[in-house]
């Protein structure tokens, strides 16, 4: 089936998956903290956008709630916490000088075709904008884990965590309508939890090596030497 | 008749091309607040350069000479490749796409060629670094356009934007990405901001400019108008591949004015955001530029792939 014959809602659904995919890409590609956490806001706004969509082109109003919750959460509190934390500790001048940018993100698209590699074999017993949705969710969720082996900062690992969080929940809002509304309460606050959290350790990470590069972590020892 | 038409479009084109130069230096004038010089000024700038006598330097070959007649020629039948305002030219059915790259590079390699032969060091620098970022941008360019094309299953582009128009609107997540490679990659192509400035005279800015460096007189003002056609060209082509509501599809007086209209429209559209993202956006360092394309070839290759997997029949 091709997209000219798709209805209106499926190829907006698939013009979202593929912007959200972008953002991915150009998480990855990020030096500095600042616009890393601005285009992961945008990730969010994005994913928003669908649940909205989805809202009300399946007539389920609960999506609303959980598109509200996505707009509160990953859009203004996370990322206001995040640029906050990156400001207090005065790292929004540092430039992540990424080792082999070019491969990383070369990199990136192999995990996307292997994703859709991965899927292909549901082909027979799913429809067309669901085997798309959750193949550039799935390639969210690997692009997430990438960012988290590629950077060095723990904020961008924090925000890594996060886009694998939203590869995640745009599989279940497009694939299954949603979760049911209590597993998704659970999994905000959960993520409000770790956001919390992960502020915290910044400051004891920051306050024991004085960096927050996890590589310097590695020369860490229990006895001096 | 058909053939009167192409002449006159192309005609058309050459005509308007220092129009546009101009409008988009008036709105990047206003938007930084200084006094803009007449819409007309690009135009008064190549009559005086045209009428002053051109100063060859003693050591030229007949490649520093020539190159003008043929950047400008190559220019101008790229310019009848491209639909401005009707489809189903007889010129446009003469020569598709790729063509239209081969002609840019064309153009480029004797513009390269004429900055090498005078043996100064600054056409030297700037023929290779010009070669250097040409090298990047034409493989994304490739990718973009070819997006476009396997959606349309034609290299032609009268055909394809024919095959866009009929099918109305669809959102198309690859037509997204081409399109922003394809702006970034005519950024790089005519030397606009974040890549070249095309106003400066700086050893350590100049692309475009310091290959040029040596030419006076109307061989100068021909250099002047091929680069502003070059802009225009691709102000064009991005407006009508990704958005070609307004084009004429037949030979009516009517749909041919109403064609005029829409695409100076959004040409007018496209030299504001121009303006707006110069204005804003500080020229970046000459070795950051290959992140900057590699970013375009990765926007076209994830065109490509997401028209291979999320719209191609499975």
């Amino acid at each position: 089936m091709n997209i000219e014959q798709q209805d209106f809602y499926t190829q907006a659904i698939l013009s979202m998956a593929a912007l959200v995919g972008l953002t991915s890409f150009l998480m990855l590609g990020q030096g500095r903290l600042l616009r890393l956490i601005f285009v992961f806001a945008l990730q969010g706004l994005l994913l928003t956008l669908t649940t909205a969509l989805a809202a009300y082109s399946l007539n389920s109003p609960h999506l609303y709630i959980s598109a509200m919750m996505t707009l509160i959460l990953k859009v203004i509190f996370i990322p206001w916490m995040l640029r906050r934390q990156v400001l207090l500790m005065n790292m929004h001048r540092d430039v992540e000088a990424l080792k082999n940018n070019t491969a990383v993100m070369l990199g990136g698209a192999g995990l996307m075709v292997f994703s859709y590699y991965v899927l292909h074999p549901i082909v027979q017993t799913s429809s067309a904008i669901m085997l798309n949705a959750l193949a550039v969710s799935l390639s969210v969720v690997l692009l997430g884990m990438l960012l988290m082996i590629s950077h060095r900062q723990a904020v961008a690992h924090v925000v890594g965590f996060m886009a694998i969080e939203n590869g995640l929940f745009f599989a279940a809002i497009v694939a299954t309508k949603g979760m049911p509304m209590v597993v998704e309460l659970g999994v905000a606050f959960d993520v409000l939890v770790a956001a919390v959290l992960f502020g915290i350790f910044f400051f004891h990470i920051r306050t024991s090596i004085d960096s927050l590069d996890v590589d310097r972590m590695n020369r860490l020892h229990e006895v001096d030497q | 008749m058909n053939w009167l038409l192409a002449v006159i479009q192309t005609l058309l084109f050459v005509a308007l091309a220092p129009l546009l130069s101009g409008w988009l230096k008036w709105c990047k004038c206003h938007l930084q607040n200084r006094n803009a010089p007449s819409l007309l000024q690009p135009y008064r700038d190549l009559l005086k350069l045209i009428r002053k006598q051109p100063v060859v330097a003693e050591h030229a070959s007949w490649i520093f000479t020539r190159s003008p007649y043929i950047i400008f020629s190559a220019m101008v039948l790229a310019a009848s490749v491209v639909p401005l305002i009707a489809l189903d030219l007889p010129t446009a059915a003469s020569a598709d796409v790729i063509v239209l790259v081969g002609f840019f590079a064309f153009a480029r390699f004797f513009l390269a060629l004429a900055g090498l032969d005078i043996g100064t060091a600054f056409g030297g620098m700037g023929s290779s670094r010009e070669m250097t970022i040409s090298s990047l941008a034409e493989p994304a360019m490739l990718m973009a356009v070819f997006t476009l094309t396997m959606t349309a299953s034609t290299t032609n582009l009268s055909l394809a934007i024919t095959h866009v128009l009929n099918e109305g609107l669809v959102l198309r997540p690859s037509f997204v990405f081409a399109m922003f490679a394809l702006i970034l990659v005519a950024i790089a192509e005519t030397g606009r901001v974040p890549v070249d400035n095309p106003t400066t005279h700086l050893e350590l800015t100049m692309i475009h400019e310091a290959m040029i460096l040596e030419y006076s007189g109307r061989h100068l003002a021909l250099i002047e108008w091929a680069s502003q056609l070059k802009l225009m060209l691709y102000g064009v082509l991005i407006a009508n591949i990704f958005l070609p509501w307004g084009i004429a599809q037949d030979f009516s007086f009517h749909a041919l004015g109403y064609g005029l209209l829409a695409i100076s429209c959004k040409l007018a559209a496209l030299a504001i955001f121009l303006a707006i993202s110069e204005t804003l956006v500080a020229k970046m360092r000459l070795f950051r530029v290959q992140e900057y394309l590699s970013f375009a070839y990765l926007l076209g290759l994830l065109g490509m792939l997401s028209h291979i997997i999320l719209e191609a029949s499975r």
